[in-house]
């Protein structure tokens, strides 16, 4: 079974295409990066997947079935920058909202729900900050923050947009301990990731695009020097040495 | 007893819109809720000329139908056109608008309707306007609002925690299938509601300064959204009574001291902040940094 299935997809902003011919298939069950050059186009390929982008052309499946039928499966990390994070709550009303969000417009607050916000908190590390006010978290925390919410919805599926990028060290430690925890639970985890020297510790599978989908599949097979030249272009030296150092000592950073 | 009509009808009108109000400045969409409460104007004209009469429930259904009207040009142009959302209200809003002044002068001869009536609501005529209702003799324009109130309350009770994470992270909440987009026109319907029933009792300014001062002036003071209701409502009253006092005293407008009061709270507390925050900071680097969370 793929976790994620995607088929001529192209995406266009206004008339500028941004997206041609992505197609690629993500098992459940493992890791996954999708990695590329500035302005290629991860975003908006998560944006496409998650109908939050009405693509030109294609189509995409998750477990077998178009999102609308297993929207509750798929959770979402979005990018941190993107919201107002002194907007009046606390972490833990954060947290709530990756509970309820799915129970549609009448949604309530349940007991258990607390609860289960407050485990997903816990494997963040997050517990003694629960009712601090969202304004007054680092960068790193707030990460955690999504992370947690992102948990507390007990999907098969985690979709994260750059939850690495501009983290300390700590969280970056605990995030890529959850991503094991997850694929030892047998979820499945797709993340836009910047860092290559990282990518072959962290990750089972990756999505190379430039535009266009350059490769897809296990890192091994596909985290190639001539597949990284394609996706970022002329700056060989500095692949090479990436791809060297990322192959030689992959556990050491 | 006119004193009393009069402040009643000011803090209807100042507990509804304050409350709508904090989730407006928190989407900030304070703008989009100016521009509905002028594009009302079209919808309440077509609804008078169809039906012929002035009666609230036709006046309710044609603000409510030009105010969603709005809301859906204004998202449809940012969305298809591609227009910024500040350009996408201000074609939307004056364009609709100069529609319904259009309408109103066409039909002027007929109508005892005009854009004064509709617009420079004041809230010392509210009395004058009196209707038998269980034994009292209440305010025409008081005992609109109560319902309005109500709704207000109503909906915001059903709907807040979907209320919370819409106005937080309205992607997120779609991603997980909130139906996002309609509790957004839900909401816009109740401010076209809240602000044409409004308008006619207090008049445009009043309404457009008490959806955005007095939460702003509650913003500043709380990091949570249950108080930055109450916050927000209670300055809203605070200011009715206060902008009362002022006009008894200085014998002037009513609406505009009720103006200018909210806006002098919001001064006041923003300069006390400014002073607590100055002193804290002092304290923060006088005495060494304790806690490296603090964030200055």
């Amino acid at each position: 079974m793929n976790a994620i299935e995607v088929q001529q997809l192209h995406v266009s902003y206004q008339d500028k295409p941004v997206l041609w011919n992505i197609h690629f298939q993500v098992p459940a069950g493992v890791n996954y990066a999708i990695i590329g050059p500035n302005g290629a186009g991860k975003t908006t390929l998560l944006k496409a997947l998650l109908g939050e982008v009405k693509p030109a052309l294609g189509a995409v499946r998750f477990f077998g079935h178009p999102l609308d039928e297993v929207r509750s499966r798929v959770s979402y990390v979005p990018q941190r920058q993107l919201v107002d994070w002194d907007f009046p709550v606390n972490v833990l009303d954060v947290v709530l909202m990756g509970r309820y969000a799915s129970r549609g417009l009448l949604a309530r607050i349940h007991r258990s729900d607390r609860e289960r916000a407050m485990e997903a908190l816990a494997s963040l590390g997050m517990v003694d900050l629960a009712s601090r006010q969202i304004s007054k978290l680092s960068g790193g925390q707030q990460q955690r923050v999504f992370i947690a919410r992102a948990l507390a919805a007990d999907a098969d599926l985690y979709i994260m947009d750059e939850p690495f990028a501009g983290v300390d060290l700590q969280t970056e430690k605990i995030i890529v301990e959850i991503l094991h925890r997850l694929k030892k639970e047998g979820k499945t985890t797709l993340t836009v990731h910047h860092d290559l020297t990282t990518v072959n510790e962290y990750f089972d599978g990756v999505i190379m695009i430039n535009g266009r989908l350059v490769a897809c599949g296990p890192v091994a097979e596909t985290f190639r020097h001539d597949n990284l030249s394609e996706t970022f272009g002329g700056k060989l030296p500095i692949l090479e040495s990436v791809i060297q150092q990322s192959h030689k000592n992959p556990v050491q950073k | 007893m006119n004193a009393f009509w009069m402040i009643c009808t000011g803090i209807l009108v100042a507990v509804s819109c304050s409350s709508l109000g904090s989730f407006l400045i928190l989407q900030r969409k304070t703008m989009l809720a100016d521009a509905i409460s002028h594009a009302v104007l079209p919808g309440i004209a077509l609804a008078y000329l169809l039906s012929g009469s002035r009666s609230p429930f036709f006046m309710m259904f044609g603000a409510s139908v030009s105010g969603v009207f709005t809301a859906f040009l204004v998202e449809w142009l940012e969305k298809k056109a591609g227009v910024q959302t500040d350009s996408s209200i201000g074609v939307t809003y004056t364009w609709l608008f100069a529609v319904g002044i259009i309408l109103i002068s066409a039909f002027a001869g007929q109508t005892d309707l005009d854009q004064d009536c509709v617009l420079f609501g004041e809230l010392v005529y509210v009395p004058l306007n009196k209707v038998e209702f269980a034994g009292f003799r209440i305010p025409l324009q008081t005992l609109q609002l109560v319902p309005v109130t109500g709704l207000v309350f109503a909906f915001i009770w059903l709907f807040y925690p979907a209320l919370k994470v819409y106005s937080f992270d309205p992607s997120f909440a779609r991603m997980r299938g909130l139906r996002g987009l309609l509790l957004h026109y839900l909401f816009m319907t109740l401010v076209s509601l809240t602000t044409v029933f409004s308008f006619e009792s207090v008049g445009a300014i009043l309404v457009v300064a008490l959806l955005v001062v007095p939460a702003v002036t509650a913003r500043m003071l709380t990091g949570r959204l249950s108080l930055l209701l109450l916050y927000a409502a209670l300055f809203a009253v605070a200011s009715v009574l206060g902008g009362y006092a002022a006009a008894y005293a200085l014998d002037n407008t009513l609406s505009a001291c009720i103006a200018l009061c909210s806006g002098l709270y919001f001064a006041l507390v923003f300069g006390l902040k400014q002073l607590f925050l100055q002193r804290v900071q002092k304290k923060l680097f006088t005495t060494g940094p304790e806690g490296s969370e603090v964030r200055v």
